[in-house]
């Protein structure tokens, strides 16, 4: 996969140095107050908004010429806006590419955090297409911010509250609202809350980028992260009650495939690597092929 | 059997080259050429240089053959590669009175200086399909007359001579980019303007119509609506004097709207705007609709509620290359979000058919 020279028609990773500078100044601004929303001048990148326009130009910010970069949507390498993404910054920036976590400087991420732990020196550049976590509250972009502003949240507990009242727990599965170092509530992307405990305390830099919303926020190594809840109600990360059927992972988060028309259902770990890994590791799960057995 | 999304890559290349094979189509008609498109599209050619923020017709009309006639599409190709061009400044305001016109009319004023011009409009004719251009026919030539040589200033400024207009001071300052700071609200009126004639042509149509049909009336006359072509001129500094480095055409529209005055202001005829690249005037004339929908904050009049006056609801949908990558964007796989769906629906309704039981049980 290696791509060993960018495009030339193309200043390095698409976007010129001054682009690249605002970008950075953005990003720094962001790991300094964590969790806090901060505009940039988002491009209009080749790419369409909602598609990861903010990640890309995150990452294009980042990227330097010795880094590999790894890009996921849905946990997965492969899947087509991934692979896309991928592409073209192999095209535009020349950088290596790898599909292993651990291997990876820089992680574009749609959706997941990998299973593997990261490590110090890696970053994770999420894309988010709603950043505002009190959009769905309050549709004003004025108002929201002088909710955060004031650390006025009494909306979005309300919001959970009522979820309880209504139905028991609160209904939120995914994109579920976390509080970084005590001050910022943020929205994690749309990532299933089953990742949310991994926001906090990561060694790695994660940088979430927002380019239809022109907004960049990030959390620094070791953040503090606390996913919203209240003490008799406690936070809950959840995912489907089974184990891999390739590689018997049961603590990782899983895709359910429909494989007849019968209802006959098979579960899949969602990171791709980590499967992978596992099962070159001897691994097996219940589905797996009998001559690997 | 579990069929993994494992492909990705391949699929996209077949598709790629699918849709090259698509956007060709019958190889047997004639390829169109960019001139082709340029020349004979040329009012789709001007929609996507105005929302595409770009004037160059010959790159507009390669978007058009590329996007295979999607307009919006087209505009989006114009974004991205917009994006790649370096910005070496600013240039000196353009001086719409001085246009070389090609159309200009009034509805306001049966004469001013300078005339009226109808110029190449669909306006007045009769939409009949003239089966004739299904086969080649001999290009039809038109009267020719000599340029009026008497200056054709605004109208408005007429108006505005006896005081019945808002006066509209010329100030100086560098208007702010859009393309190149992030939006934030409140807008000054240059940001609205800028936002505006890069919109989408049919969102500001329909904003403009629901004012006329009540929902945050204007009662807007166009005073003015002129196209033609300006010089456009720039400041060099090593040479401390402004050259001209083109020319674009534009469309301008200046709207009166009635006013009966506010607390603020005395009653008096106010204005909205429109100015946008190429012959575009039915943009032109939405966009001078909304903007002055939009100004009712400085005037002192009363917020209704209308989405036309409600400019962050405005400002924020009006760009369609925001728009449609967003919408389309749930096309992409969220099979990670669904799952996580998926086990809440059922952990819930467990839950709920366990309460019913146990209440059916106790009955």
């Amino acid at each position: 996969m290696n791509a060993p020279h960018h495009d030339p028609d193309y200043n390095f990773a698409y976007l010129d140095e001054q682009t690249k500078r605002m970008i950075r100044r953005a990003i720094l601004k962001g790991i300094a107050v964590p969790g806090y929303q901060v505009p940039f001048a988002s491009r209009e990148m080749p790419m369409p908004y909602g598609w990861g326009t903010g990640g890309v130009q995150v990452t294009a910010a980042c990227l330097v010429p010795e880094d590999r970069l790894k890009v996921i949507d849905q946990g997965a390498d492969d899947t087509t806006n991934a692979v896309s993404i991928r592409r073209f910054f192999q095209r535009t920036a020349g950088v290596e590419a790898t599909e292993k976590t651990t291997e990876a400087s820089v992680i574009q991420t749609r959706h997941r955090i990998p299973e593997t732990p990261l490590t110090e020196g890696q970053i994770l550049v999420y894309q988010v297409p709603i950043p505002e976590p009190l959009r769905f509250l309050e549709p004003r972009e004025s108002e929201t911010r002088r909710m955060h502003a004031l650390a006025d949240y009494g909306l979005m507990h309300v919001k959970l509250y009522e979820d309880i009242a209504r139905h028991g727990a609160i209904a939120t599965s995914y994109a579920y609202p976390v509080e970084v170092e005590g001050r910022y509530v943020m929205d994690p992307s749309p990532i299933p809350k089953f990742d949310n405990p991994k926001l906090g305390g990561n060694p790695a830099i994660q940088l979430f980028g927002a380019g239809r919303e022109q907004r960049i926020y990030a959390l620094p190594p070791y953040t503090a992260v606390r996913s919203l809840d209240f003490e008799d109600y406690p936070f809950e990360p959840s995912k489907a009650n089974h184990d891999c059927d390739l590689c018997g992972a049961s603590g990782s988060y899983l895709d359910e495939v429909i494989t007849d028309d019968q209802g006959s259902r098979m579960f899949v770990c969602s990171d791709t690597d980590y499967c992978e890994t596992r099962r070159n590791a001897g691994h097996r799960g219940r589905l797996s092929p009998e001559e690997a057995r | 059997m579990y069929v993994a999304v494992k492909g990705g890559e391949r699929a996209i290349e077949a598709a790629h080259d699918w849709l090259a094979e698509e956007r060709r189509g019958n190889p047997e008609v004639p390829e169109l050429s960019i001139a082709q498109i340029r020349e004979q599209m040329a009012l789709a050619v001007n929609r996507v240089m105005a929302e595409g923020s770009l004037y160059d017709p010959d790159l507009a009309a390669l978007a058009i053959k590329q996007a295979r006639g999607d307009l919006i599409e087209a505009v989006f190709l114009i974004r991205a590669y917009r994006t790649t061009l370096p910005r070496f400044g600013g240039s000196v305001p353009v001086e719409t009175d001085k246009m070389a016109l090609i159309r200009r009319i009034s509805a306001t004023f049966k004469d001013a200086p300078g005339g009226q011009v109808l110029g190449p409009t669909f306006d007045y004719t009769h939409r009949l399909l003239d089966f004739k251009l299904m086969a080649e026919g001999a290009a039809s030539q038109a009267q020719t007359r000599d340029a009026a040589p008497e200056p054709a200033p605004h109208i408005l400024q007429l108006l505005d001579r006896d005081g019945l207009m808002e006066p509209q001071p010329r100030h100086d300052s560098t208007p702010p980019d859009l393309t190149r700071a992030p939006l934030e609200l409140p807008a000054t009126r240059p940001l609205r303007l800028q936002a505006l004639t890069r919109g989408d042509e049919g969102f500001v149509l329909s904003m403009a119509y629901s004012t006329q049909r009540g929902y945050g009336r204007t009662h807007a006359f166009v005073g003015e609506l002129r196209i033609g072509t300006v010089a456009v001129e720039m400041d060099i500094p090593e040479l401390g004097f402004a050259v001209e480095i083109g020319e674009v055409e534009l469309t301008e529209c200046e709207t009166v709207n009635q006013f009966t005055g506010s607390k603020t202001e005395p009653p008096q005829f106010t204005r909205g705007y429109g100015l946008v690249f190429g012959q575009s005037e039915r943009k032109a004339i939405s966009m001078s609709l909304v903007d002055r929908a939009l100004r009712w904050k400085e005037l002192g009049e009363e917020d209704t509620g209308a989405p036309a006056q409600d400019e962050e609801f405005v400002l924020y949908h009006c760009d369609n290359i925001q728009a449609t990558g967003f919408l389309e964007h749930i096309k992409l796989p969220h099979y990670v979000d669904f799952q996580s769906e998926l086990e809440l629906i059922r952990r819930l309704r467990a839950e709920a058919q366990a309460t019913a039981a146990h209440q059916e049980a106790a009955e």
